[in-house]
């Protein structure tokens, strides 16, 4: 269930983008995190409990709310807004442990 | 007041080197003063790269270096933590024919010093780090060398000294060292407490890092000693990549994965503030993260959340000055390790407390005769 | 591009500024445009000057009078009026906004632009992944505030969000932090926020006021006689309880409650009684922390303020701070709220223009400098009426995470102050990780101060000020140098 609610400005245009490869609905204007916790309940989860994180401040201090999508990218999702066709992920990278891609 | 002390040993500056110093002399029983004038491993020791590297060190350095691998092996035993040391190995990357040439003539040099190199290349080398092939067409690995937290290290040398009774005197800056007949008479500012502090000893180690040059200077000793400042960044965790400590053959940037996924990089200098200060510099900053991205292309889309430098004393011929004064008998130098002195620190200090406590050592310190150089001109303030 | 000093027995080298532009020739340069930078602009405009604006954020008018994104920009279709987002505020908050817009085309205004270093007459800035170097002449400050914070159990789960953060979601893109909110700590942004959010007919599932009630009541009465805004958050006590709110005070949290998410705020009384709140939210603030780190790099000298308890760069009544060139303005140099942010903004310029030999007004000068010296007051009150909770650090469990970024518990920080590790905190931060993270301790650095000066038995002035690193925010590795940057790096082996 989402975890932001949606109380005003409902009017605007509607933007298309995956999450967790899902497609996913999110309004002209909103930030990724504003459309990313209108369709869910977390951003990531933390490197090294794994815990859910949901963003804290959304205005840029605590850097709780990086995303990723899936090209790899890095965002700050409370400074960063929507667009059509974004692949984000709230999922993956970290999968329990340290041990991710590549090698050696 | 005057607070004072009498010992055996007064030793000036609790870095890595200065703070192992103490650990082996208490050992051997001596009394120790070890006076620092902020806080233990908190200058170059406590913030350096981490890198706990043998290889590629001029040979002169290696019997040295071997000495400090044996004392890095017996880290939580000696000083109560491993600090994240971690054997990950030192791969040195040839980005060309004539760089694996020169790392194959450096195997070839060091051979019987037990550092194990293994030059791997071409196919083999993709096969074993897809994640760096493409960009170097091969290595030489020093398997058993790796990389440690400084942060936790250095101090924790201090502390260890301490927790066998050793006096250590924190936020005590030495102004003033003397020879009064037999006896080195140190005079101590403090920040903590009240009164001046008097220490008196029969042996005095300078171990004071990029400052070591005024001790030196006190007993007639100028040496060029020059501060220079690596430039570090780390970025944010990131998924493992690299399990081996990353350098370059003909320098340039380097890198290091930590358990926490964190990519410590160093490349370029960074700028003094005044003599006990130096920050990153912008240029520096933005050369190491594009030389960083395109040695590691998994940091492409990482950020980096911290740059630091230090102060580390650099002498000219990039060897440190390790041994007894050649003026001033019971007084032992041990500084200006150029970019390179945690891996070998504990060694040094293990050195020094041999050459007070028997007068001797089996290690070779030719090389780093305090009066190698011509002199400096004296020290003005 | 080396200069060698010799002091101390050691041979420095120093690098000079890259930029070598002659001084004169150099623009002012704020940075901030909420309401200290705007008006300060505006009087520097005024004066004939050009500056340079710089603002992280993609519209002007700061945190208390944030813009809703751009309708036909990066965003759009953002209908509310002003009335609407601003409230009582509104005029004001138009007329800043216009402000702006009156002097946008003699200004160099560059906003989604982060400061991210500053470093011996420049500024580093971000922009659209290049990184530029901004000399400046002269440099005035007005980077605001966002929320302090103290840890409890169960803070970082999803729903529990800073009442500033809550505040945004609504004001800046129409969204509520959840169905059932609780709002939680101290401060004016505690009663409006919650106001707000009933307004937009969000349920309020309490308010949870860490202040006793008898020592609100007694600085209140002074407060409500206070024109300044921050005040009035005081007016929504009685209306909130008034639409059946219940507002609890003198509490102290016990955690937020859920796996994946909030799903109850556990709190007690003083006097140990424990409660339990169903919610899905909990937005929680303990009052405003300066975003400080660009003074620091530009080595300003900083002291401990024991109003705001935390370290702020010294300023002059004019906004000068220690180094000359380098002004503060707003609540990026302490906080007083968004009325003095403006007065201090259009003095601090004044201060600038007196420095460069230029003519002010008298009379206006004399105006500001009458009414930035009541602040003084208005700050005692405000700290009298929302007092920061001294005891909370006592009282934080051991297994308690007090830095989000490095996940470190506030018993890994105890135990290096008690066991003699470390007696000051950029030691304890080296020993721990706490403020290494992400954030730079922008979340942790007051609880940090507050943990090491119970364990050591002193005061948070005691512990020593948390030195800013450059970047003050993450940098991208794939940033590129902007041509002025040459390429100087050393060859290192390590
Ligand atoms: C950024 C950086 C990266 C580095 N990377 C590596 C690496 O990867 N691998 C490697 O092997 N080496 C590296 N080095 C070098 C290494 O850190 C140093 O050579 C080593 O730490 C030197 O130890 P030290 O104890 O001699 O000096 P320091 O750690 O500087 O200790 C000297 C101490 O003396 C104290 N002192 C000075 N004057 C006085 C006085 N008058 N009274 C009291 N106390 C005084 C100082 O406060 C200081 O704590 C790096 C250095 C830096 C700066
Ligand atoms: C969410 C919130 C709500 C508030 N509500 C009220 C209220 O109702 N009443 C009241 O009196 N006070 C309120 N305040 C307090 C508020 O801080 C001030 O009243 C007012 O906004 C201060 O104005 P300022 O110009 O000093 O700073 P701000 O308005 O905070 O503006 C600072 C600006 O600087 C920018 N900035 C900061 N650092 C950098 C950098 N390194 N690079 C680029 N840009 C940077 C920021 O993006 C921001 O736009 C609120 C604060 C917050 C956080
Ligand atoms: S939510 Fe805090 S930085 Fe984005």
């Amino acid at each position: 269930m989402a975890l932001l609610q949606r109380v005003a400005e409902q009017g605007r245009r509607v933007v298309h983008f995956t999450l967790d490869g899902r497609p996913a609905e999110a309004l002209e204007g909103d930030t990724v995190l504003t459309a990313m916790l209108t369709n869910g309940e977390r951003l990531r989860r933390s490197e090294f409990a794994g815990s859910p994180r949901a963003g804290f401040c959304l205005m840029g201090a605590c850097q709780d709310c990086w995303v990723r999508t899936e090209e790899g990218e890095r965002l700050r999702a409370c400074g960063s807004f929507i667009a059509d066709g974004m692949r984000l992920l709230s999922e993956g990278e970290w999968g329990g442990g340290l041990s991710g891609e590549g090698s050696s | 007041m005057r607070e004072r002390i009498d010992c055996d040993v007064a030793i000036v500056g609790g870095g890595i080197v200065g703070g192992s110093a103490a650990l082996f002399l208490r050992q051997a029983g001596l009394s120790v003063t070890l006076l620092e004038r902020d806080w233990c491993g908190a200058k170059a020791s406590g913030v350096n790269f981490g890198g706990v590297r043998r290889q590629g060190r001029p040979l002169e350095q290696l019997a040295l270096s071997q000495r400090a691998h044996a004392i890095w092996g017996r880290l939580p035993e000696l000083i109560g933590t491993d600090a994240e040391y971690v054997r990950s190995g030192h791969l040195k990357l040839a980005r060309s024919e004539a760089d694996l040439a020169s790392l194959v003539a450096y195997r070839e040099r060091s051979r019987g010093f037990g550092l194990d190199l293994e030059i791997i290349e071409g196919e083999a080398f993709r096969r074993r780090w897809p994640a760096l092939g493409e960009r170097a067409v091969g290595g030489s690995l020093c398997p058993e060398d790796g990389h440690a937290n400084p942060r936790l290290v250095s101090p924790a040398f201090a502390r260890a000294a301490a927790a066998l009774g050793a006096v250590v005197r924190e936020q005590t800056a030495i102004e003033r060292v003397e020879k009064d007949g037999g006896r080195f008479v140190l005079l101590a500012k403090r920040e903590l407490a009240a009164g001046e502090l008097e220490v008196r000893a029969r042996v005095l180690l300078n171990t004071a890092g990029a400052w070591s040059r005024r001790v030196a200077d006190a007993f007639g000793e100028a040496v060029p000693l020059e501060s220079l400042h690596p430039n570090m960044a780390v970025t944010e965790p990131l998924p493992r990549f690299l399990d081996v400590n990353i350098g370059v053959e003909g320098g340039g940037v380097y890198g290091r994965q930590v358990l926490r996924g964190n990519m410590v990089v160093g490349g370029g200098r960074g700028f003094a503030l005044d003599p006990d200060r130096a920050r990153p510099q912008r240029d520096a900053v933005l050369t190491l993260m594009r030389d960083a991205a395109e040695l590691f292309p998994q940091l492409r889309h990482a950020h980096v959340i911290r740059c630091w430098t230090g102060v580390e004393g650099y002498t000219p011929d990039r060897n440190p000055v390790i041994g007894p004064s050649r003026t001033t008998p019971g007084l032992y130098h041990a500084f200006g390790f150029s970019g390179a002195g945690f891996q070998i620190g504990p060694a040094v200090g293990q050195t020094l407390a041999e050459l007070v406590t028997a007068g001797e050592t089996a290690m070779p310190l030719e090389a780093f005769r305090i009066d190698r150089f011509p002199p400096a001109p004296p020290d003005n303030p | 591009m080396g200069r060698r000093i010799e002091r101390g027995g050691v041979v420095v080298t120093a690098e000079l500024p890259t930029a070598k532009l002659p001084t004169a020739e150099l623009p002012p340069v704020i940075v901030g445009a909420g309401p200290a930078g705007i008006r300060a602009a505006e009087r520097l405009v005024a004066a004939g000057l050009r500056p340079v604006v710089v603002d992280e954020a993609a519209r002007w008018g700061g945190q208390i009078y944030r813009q809703p994104p751009e309708a036909g920009g990066p965003g759009g279709g953002f209908t509310r009026p002003k009335s609407a987002l601003y409230g009582f505020e509104a005029g004001k908050a138009d007329a800043v906004h216009r402000a702006m817009a009156a002097i946008r085309d003699r200004v160099d205004y560059r906003p989604r632009t982060l400061a991210w270093n500053c470093e011996a007459g420049a500024l580093d800035l971000l922009c659209d992944g290049e990184s530029l170097v901004q000399p400046f002449s002269r440099l005035i400050l007005a980077t605001g505030a966002t929320d302090r914070v103290l840890p409890f159990p169960g803070w970082t789960l999803p729903g529990v969000f800073t009442l500033g953060g809550s505040q945004v979601a609504l004001k800046f893109q129409g969204c509520a932090v959840g169905r059932r909110v609780a709002f939680l700590g101290t401060g004016p942004l505690l009663y409006l926020v919650a106001y707000q959010y009933l307004k937009a007919g969000v349920e309020v599932a309490g308010v949870f006021d860490t202040t006793p009630f008898a020592v609100q009541a007694r600085a209140m009465a002074g407060m409500l006689r206070d024109p300044s805004t921050l005040a009035k958050g005081l007016l929504f006590v009685g209306w909130l309880r008034a639409h059946g709110v219940p507002v609890h005070n003198g509490v102290r949290p016990l955690r937020a409650e859920g796996t994946e998410r909030v799903e109850a705020l556990a709190w007690r009384y003083a006097d140990g009684r424990e409660h339990r709140v169903s919610c899905d939210a909990v937005a929680f603030g303990l009052g405003l922390r300066s975003e400080t780190q660009l003074a620091d790099l530009a080595g300003c000298r900083f002291r401990f303020d024991a109003a705001d308890r935390a370290w702020l760069p010294e300023r002059d009544g004019a906004g000068r701070s220690s180094v000359a060139g380098v002004y503060l303005a707003g609540d990026g140099g302490g906080i007083a709220g968004a009325d003095a942010a403006e007065l201090a903004g259009e003095r601090a310029a004044f201060a600038l223009l007196e420095d460069l030999g230029r003519p002010v007004d008298a009379a206006r000068v004399r105006e500001l400098d009458r009414r930035l010296g009541g602040i003084a007051t208005f700050r005692r009150s405000l700290n009298a009426a929302f007092p920061f909770p001294a005891d909370w650090a006592a009282t934080v469990a051991d297994d308690t995470m007090i830095c989000r970024c490095e996940g470190v518990t506030a018993g890994a920080l105890r135990g290096v102050a008690r066991s003699g590790q470390a007696r000051e905190i950029n030691r304890a931060k080296a020993l721990t990780r706490t403020g290494m993270g992400r954030c730079q301790g922008r979340m942790c650095g007051a609880t940090a101060a507050e943990l090491l000066a119970q364990a050591l038995g002193t005061g948070p002035d005691g512990v020593g000020r948390l030195r800013a690193q450059p970047p003050i925010k993450p940098l991208p590795v794939a940033a590129t140098p902007s041509p002025l940057a040459g390429a100087r790096s050393g060859r290192e082996v390590a």
